[in-house]
């Protein structure tokens, strides 16, 4: 009776999780980015680990119902078995590299950002999201915190010229141009925070102290919204921003009508001369 | 030799206690200290369940419960997971399982260092009465999450950044101090202590996994020790070895060129490692129990041994898998992918072991068995999350999402809480000669397991749509469909039925130490030397007499043309007989 159970209930939790996976009840976001071979990893990914959950709980259903113990039963008594040991070895060997292969040939892809790409610089602080454009040099000018002042939130050398033309955002939303490799140069001015939008797949840390990096190329317009997704502090589930992808030509317009360096902080002498 | 000569691997314990402060408090002998471990643990995990409660109460029914402010949220977050990894799992599965069982299964009167042992034991509870302390300071516990990322932690903006904090390193400097003396104890009388015949490949794996899992612990907790000293110095004397340059609230903070980072490595080089800390001897005593219950030898012995051992030393290769996405060079990313899902294969090799053991047993589904059983579902499930999470680039969706939740809960989480229930069921006659009642048992089962997996299988699948982890609620998140927020309210609804599950298994524990039905000396019929022991055993466990001398493995479960289905490891074999004894070394 209760092995009956104990089979039964593994049964059904085999079937609970293959309708929750093919039913895609709950999936990931829609796509909005160039990452769908994640999309295809993770099925790969369910179907290789999936055999084994079902091969190997049913085994055990099936042993535990079967075998179970019964007036003048006894255990078959059998300690090793080489051949099959290493024949499991080698299917679990085999499943690893089906999963490992795919999975590195991406991640390459990951931290190759293609030669086209733009770059847009992101500054995390409690608990907000701000960004900065090159403008039309293509160069963010230099920024550093111990320029930082209330005035000056990115740090920036309102002085050189490369900062000229940029355009901070300051508090967002991120702006994208569909379409388009964007490579994201992450800081933050305090602790530690990460860059997370679900539609586009990836994430990436940002560390005080540090840059980082993070590509890809969003592939639908729309309005998206960047979460934290490293804990922040006691306003980390606030620390939302909106990301909107449009139309290069809305995009270039979007930024022509923002303020760059040079109008916020009036123009430098050099810049001058 | 036939005659056992007293003196080889026969050491003194000294005479037995007289006084209750020395036999009850204060006492050295293993057995006692293996009991006050258990005691300390579950009531510190009983906090950390409570903790859970309060955390289930928000996302379920988001600001109905109005004590339950951002602050309070995170700082129950934190310490939720501080104390059911340190102190609850990492003090129990070693701390209780390792006093307990070593010298016991071992042949020995007692640990190797007896005093040192106690230390250990009073270092590990002062360090939960400073952890407890920082509930009532002002500021209260830390909110920075159990992985303490600098330099949030130490910052305001993040809850007990003043004096939580503090406690929090000093209590786990401490817990490091105290389990480093009962670890050296466990290495020590594992290697030293054995009795006659009892070579390490006689060993019952449940001491393999302790011995390997205290190897591990004593190589990895230093980097967690000076971690932690280095973040009390930034925190108290201003240095910056974990805090760069930075503003907070506009104001420029008086630290310069630290790196967060540096502490993530520490961190991790301990907390990978510790992983297999809390699960190698949860595996050892899931082998124990399947073995016994399914009255069979355990499958492939010596393929269970090395990949014991080979899990311990891979641990040391893995611990930045949890910081694919944390900005260190993400091509170190290729090599801890690799080194990770190698992992994968001796851990597979123990499942297929296991159940192959299952397989044409005489399977009793007592219910030390049904954990164990509970124990390979939970165990499998999240060793194949795993691979999701530790082939790199899958790891950029799912990293701090509840994907990840559910993974770890399931595989460290569950699985290790399970092997220790089925470790309290199956030895606690030998621990009060008495046993625990089965009907409450198997109702606290079946609530745990069935309730367990309601919770966490679900909750994968949040993950994949992107909900992150350490949210207080999802409010400003529109990607979150409706279903979610009704999947939330379940899922609070079956923690809390689990939660009072536990009740009954308490009750149960209380209940039975005094009621409980008399067990006789080996209930379960096991050959382990443990049960050789008288019940409940002495001070000095084996009496007067010498130490039982082993002549075999402990496996010997239904040999072909025994009478009884158990052969106990003290019995001689053919050969020795015919060679007069003596055992085989």
């Amino acid at each position: 009776m209760q092995a009956l159970a104990v089979a039964l209930t593994l049964v059904a939790m085999i079937v609970a999780t293959i309708f929750l996976t093919v039913a895609k009840v709950w999936w990931f976001a829609p796509l909005a980015s160039n990452w769908g071979s994640l999309d295809t990893l993770i099925v790969i990914t369910f179907a290789v680990t999936g055999l084994a959950l079902v091969g190997v709980n049913l085994f055990i259903a099936y042993s535990v119902y079967y075998h179970r113990a019964r007036k003048g039963r006894k255990a078959v008594f059998f300690v090793d078995n080489p051949r099959l040991e290493w024949g499991l070895i080698a299917a679990t060997t085999v499943g690893i590299v089906v999963l490992l292969g795919p999975g590195l040939y991406y991640y390459a892809q990951l931290l190759r950002p293609p030669q086209n790409h733009m770059v847009v610089e992101v500054l995390t602080q409690q608990w907000l999201w701000s960004y900065r454009y090159p403008g039309k040099d293509g160069i963010l000018g230099p920024a550093s915190i111990k320029r930082f002042t209330p005035a000056n939130q990115f740090g920036l050398d309102t002085q050189a010229q490369a900062s000229q033309d940029d355009v901070p955002v300051l508090g967002g939303p991120l702006t994208l141009p569909v379409g388009q490799p964007v490579l994201l140069r992450m800081r933050s001015n305090d602790v530690l925070h990460s860059f997370y939008v679900p539609q586009f797949r990836v994430k990436w840390d940002i560390v005080p102290g540090m840059v980082t990096e993070l590509w890809f190329t969003p592939t639908k317009t729309g309005e998206f919204q960047v979460i934290c997704a490293e804990l922040c502090g006691v306003g980390h589930y606030s620390m939302v921003g909106k990301v909107v992808v449009m139309e290069p030509a809305a995009f270039q317009k979007w930024l022509s009508e923002r303020p760059t360096v040079a109008q916020i902080f009036g123009p430098s002498p050099k810049a001058q001369r | 030799m036939a005659h056992h000569s007293p003196g080889y691997h026969d050491h003194y314990v000294g005479p037995e206690p007289r006084s209750w402060w020395t036999r009850y408090v204060f006492c050295q002998d293993h057995k006692v200290i293996g009991i006050q471990y258990a005691l300390t643990a579950l009531f510190v995990g009983a906090v950390g369940m409570v903790l859970s409660w309060g955390m289930r109460l928000q996302l379920g029914f988001p600001g109905e419960f109005s004590f339950i402010d951002p602050s309070r949220y995170y700082q129950a977050v934190t310490q939720h997971g501080m104390i059911m990894v340190i102190y609850l799992l990492t003090a129990f599965l070693l701390g209780t399982f390792g006093n307990l069982l070593i010298p016991l299964m071992l042949g020995a009167r007692d640990m190797a260092f007896p005093f040192v042992n106690m230390l250990s034991y009073w270092v590990y509870l002062l360090s939960v009465l400073v952890l407890l302390a920082s509930f009532f300071v002002p500021g209260g516990p830390t909110g920075g999450g159990w992985t303490l990322y600098p330099p949030q932690t130490m910052l305001k903006g993040t809850p007990g950044s003043d004096l939580g904090i503090v406690l929090m390193l000093v209590s786990l400097i401490l817990f490091i101090i105290g389990f480093t003396m009962g670890g050296l104890n466990y290495v020590t009388t594992v290697l030293q202590l054995r009795t006659k015949g009892m070579t390490l490949m006689r060993m019952p794996l449940a001491v393999w996994g302790i011995f390997v899992a205290t190897i591990l612990a004593l190589l990895a907790f230093p980097a967690l020790f000076v971690g932690c000293v280095m973040m009390l110095l930034d925190r108290l004397a201003g240095s910056s070895f974990f805090i760069p340059t930075i503003v907070q609230f506009g104001q420029l903070q008086p630290h310069e060129g630290g790196s967060p980072l540096l502490f993530q490595h520490l961190f991790w080089y301990f907390g990978h490692p510790e992983v297999y800390i809390v699960i190698l001897p949860a595996m050892g005593v899931i082998s124990e129990i399947i073995a016994v219950h399914a009255r069979k030898p355990i499958f492939g012995y010596p393929m269970m041994v090395l990949s014991i051992l080979v899990i311990g030393a891979l641990s040391f290769v893995v611990w930045a898998h949890h910081m694919y996405t944390s900005g260190m060079n993400p091509y170190f990313g290729f090599l801890f992918a690799v080194t990770t899902l190698i992992v994968a294969i001796p851990s597979a090799v123990k499942v297929f072991n296991w159940v192959l053991t299952l397989w044409r047993g005489n399977i009793h589904l007592t219910t030390p068995m049904l954990f164990a059983i509970g124990f390979l579902n939970t165990f499998l499930i999240g060793g194949l999350t795993g691979l999701f999470l530790g082939n790199v680039v899958l790891d950029f969706p799912l990293q701090d999402t509840y994907f990840v939740v559910a993974h770890f809960h399931m595989v460290m989480g569950v699985a290790a809480i399970v092997a220790i229930f089925a470790g309290i069921y199956h030895w606690f006659p030998k621990v009060t000669g008495r046993m625990m009642n089965e009907t409450q048992g198997k109702i606290h089962f079946w609530v745990t397991f069935v309730g367990t997996y309601a919770i966490f299988l679900p909750m994968h699948y949040i993950g994949l749509t992107g909900v992150p982890r350490r949210y207080y609620d999802f409010n400003n998140l529109q990607f979150v469909p409706e279903s979610v927020h009704s999947l939330e309210r379940f899922v609070t609804v079956v923690a809390l039925i689990v939660g009072a599950a536990q009740l009954l298994f308490a009750y149960n524990l209380v209940h039975s130490i005094f009621w409980g039905k008399r067990s006789g000396q080996n209930p379960w019929q096991a050959a382990t030397l443990e049960w050789v022991a008288p019940t409940p055993a002495p001070h000095g466990n084996w009496g007067a007499v010498p130490p039982p001398v082993v002549y075999r493995w402990p496996y010997d479960y239904s040999v072909p043309g025994e009478a009884e289905d158990f052969i106990p490891q003290t019995r001689p074999t053919l050969q020795t007989q015919a060679a007069g004894g003596g055992g085989g070394e």
